[in-house]
């Protein structure tokens, strides 16, 4: 006769509406009534936003490599940046901007690095933070790795890494898992679950009910959320930060968002998606029910957004006008690639630097 | 002082460094409790505790890539891979990130970590045990990839790799973990990276090899001594970033190089080594450089190993096919 030796389940969390109004039936978190968190976070929310429209406009126009949209994920992304500290470690995937400008990289970081320039991976963020990360969910692992390393040094810090739907049926973002579990890690992993990856859809992954209960089997509390909701993200966040800042573990979080977006500029995801389907996740997309929740509440209104609109254009283009400059009159020269291998050259490459050097305009420009 | 083996050496330069270093730690499949599959790190949890001294869950991926996140966050570890067939999984963080991570970001962040483990054949392990897969390392940029072939070299070049302020891959040639003891004083004294050392002086010709081989080469180099011939015996030591100076020095007094490796031969140390000769040394050689391997097959299950690996006769072979030319 069988007996259950374990059970679970997973919480779905979602506050605000697709409409903007507060969900009925059920306590809402106080942070739902912290107007001038909520305002600062969604003037960030559009910032990302207008930045995101620009970057795909300057790719287009040739003036940026392939880009990797965030639109869509503006809700995820503010709420797990503005979750975090200073000290606390972030190690994104590639589209995460929105975490990162709270954290203070900047927009002209993000441009230099899909415009062909290492130099936008030393950003302007915190010093200790991971650059972005194309292998995909490997950042799930390092992201552990600094976990543990807080953890020995017995400092109350926390890392946090975001992986995506496709990535969460890869081998590093379980064994994080499990190594969150095993040594119990200050550790939260976010995935973004925007249901494509590149034109592979969620249900194609696996067919699990939810990618939270992933964290489940490994031993890790996980939760679901509406990731277009910033008050369901950011609660999901404060708590699960907060949790393992105090040594009580790691987290999984799950976050429903959907990809607006193309997967990148140099994918057209008209050929595997029905319009109809994007047209649908326009109507629960996370900026516009938050700028109606915050009109409800009479702390926003359309002169307040008119002037957000033009001042964050004004940011979004000082910043493509500061990484225009640097790649047009302060490019690497030829021996950067070289300087950077190790803390001190080894006398082989030393031979090749000084070899390229000879041929510094060789390859000519893009 | 203290006669200790290879492997021996390895431990001694793990406690070393963990005593004058409290960032360094020990990581890995059963280097804990059990103190490693071959003992390496016998004793260490004992006298560093657990949180020092680390079992892993089984997983290799895991393990390699919490070290590349450690080793950014200001610690020095130093993880174990149990076998060298199971670093198949560890490529990815190793080619991806940890050779990468000060270069893509302009050296805001570093990656000084060591991945050690148990290469090469010889010892009757079971498949997927036994390979030698240094050329493949040695081919990812900004990695440091280096094989001891002594007590003294293992204690040594472990504390420089520790040291090292970048990404090492530390191939321990498991042959000869027990092969040799030598007297070596645990005085914290590092042996430089990025040389080779010369073993044995001579001035006929050039013998070049590295980790376990470096035993049936210095036999070869004994056979042929007593015919008469003068042998130079160079260990590389460090196989990424490669010494040619060295080679290349040798090669000039000498004019003739065998080079010996377990790997197999195909786009490997040894054809580097051999290109290089060609593109510097060409007009001091007097005769073909020749390579003895491994062949380019699947490395063998244990009965017929050895038949895989050079032997004494095959590298005295190889040096008299290049001492008969004149």
């Amino acid at each position: 006769m069988a007996r259950t030796v374990a059970a679970f389940k997973v919480d779905h969390f979602q506050f605000l509406g697709s409409d903007g109004k507060l969900l009925d039936g059920q306590q809402v978190p106080a942070l739902a009534r912290d107007f001038e968190r909520l305002t600062e976070l969604y003037k960030l929310m559009v910032l990302t936003r207008t930045f995101d429209k620009k970057a795909v406009a300057l790719q287009r126009t040739g003036k940026l490599g392939t880009y990797a949209s965030c639109l869509g994920h503006e809700a995820a992304h503010i709420a797990i940046g503005a979750s975090m500290q200073e000290e606390d470690c972030f190690a994104p995937m590639y589209r995460e901007y929105g975490a990162q400008f709270c954290r203070g990289v900047k927009m002209s970081d993000v441009l230099l690095y899909w415009g062909g320039d290492e130099r936008g991976n030393d950003f302007s963020g915190p010093k200790h933070d991971f650059a972005w990360c194309v292998p995909i969910a490997t950042q799930c692992l390092h992201a552990a790795g600094a976990a543990m390393a807080y953890k020995l040094r017995q400092e109350p810090r926390v890392a946090v890494s975001v992986v995506g739907d496709g990535g969460s049926s890869k081998g590093d973002f379980l064994e994080a898992i499990n190594a969150a579990s095993a040594w119990k890690l200050p550790l939260v992993l976010v995935i973004v679950n925007n249901q494509w990856a590149i034109s592979v859809p969620r249900s194609k992954q696996n067919n699990a009910a939810t990618l939270a209960q992933k964290g489940i089997a490994g031993g890790l509390p996980s939760i679901q959320v509406d990731g277009n909701d910033l008050i369901a993200c950011l609660w999901a966040m404060d708590k699960a930060v907060t949790a393992a800042r105090q040594g009580k573990g790691a987290f999984v979080i799950e976050m429903m968002t959907y990809r607006l977006s193309d997967h990148t500029t140099a994918d057209d995801a008209r050929r595997y998606r029905p319009q109809d389907e994007v047209d649908d996740a326009w109507d629960h997309e996370p900026i516009a029910r938050l700028r109606r929740y915050l009109i409800d509440q009479q702390v926003w209104d359309d002169e307040r957004e008119q002037t957000l609109l033009e001042e964050s254009a004004e940011t979004v283009q000082q910043a493509a006008d500061e990484y225009l400059d640097i790649v047009a009159n302060k490019p690497q020269p030829v021996t950067a690639m070289f300087d950077y291998m190790y803390a001190e050259l080894p006398h082989d490459l030393a031979e090749q630097r000084a070899y390229a050097e000879e041929f510094p305009e060789d390859g000519g420009h893009h | 002082m203290a006669q200790i083996t290879l492997i021996e050496g390895v431990t001694l330069a793990l406690a070393r460094a963990m005593k004058e270093d409290p960032s360094v730690v020990v990581l890995g499949e059963d280097v804990g409790v059990n103190g490693g599959v071959f003992r390496a790190t016998a004793g260490l949890q004992q006298e560093f505790g657990d949180e020092r001294v680390i079992d892993t869950p089984l997983a290799e991926v895991m393990i390699a890539g919490m070290t590349v996140g450690m080793a950014t966050q200001g610690m020095k570890p130093v993880a174990e891979a149990q076998f060298c067939g199971f670093t198949m999984p560890m490529v990815d963080h190793l080619m991806c990130h940890a050779g990468r991570m000060r270069n893509r970001t302009r050296g805001r962040l570093s990656c000084p970590m060591v991945l050690r483990f148990p290469t090469g054949g010889g010892i009757h392990a079971p498949e997927h045990h036994s390979e030698s897969p240094e050329a493949l390392f040695a081919q990812m940029p900004g990695l440091r990839v280096v094989m001891p072939s002594s007590p003294s070299r293992a204690y040594g070049l472990m504390l420089a790799a520790i040291r090292d302020p970048d990404p090492v891959i530390f191939m321990e040639p498991k042959r000869i973990y027990r092969w040799q003891k030598e007297d070596v004083i645990d005085d914290g004294e590092e042996l430089p990276l990025d040389v080779c050392f010369t073993l044995r002086d001579g001035s006929d010709l050039t013998l070049v090899t590295w980790g376990a081989m470096i035993k049936e080469t210095l036999q070869a180099a004994d056979q042929l001594e007593q015919q008469g011939i003068s042998v130079e015996v160079i260990d590389v030591a460090t196989i990424s970033p490669l010494d040619m100076d060295t080679i290349i020095e040798s090669v000039s007094r000498t004019g003739r190089c065998v080079i010996v490796q377990e790997a197999p031969r195909h786009c490997s140390v040894a054809s580097e080594i051999a290109a290089s000769l060609a593109d510097a040394g060409i007009f001091d050689l007097l005769a073909p450089v020749k390579r003895v391997c491994g062949y380019d097959t699947v490395m063998p299950l244990y009965r017929n190993e050895m038949k895989y690996m050079p032997s004494v006769r095959r590298i005295v072979h190889a040096a008299q096919q290049v001492l008969e030319v004149s």
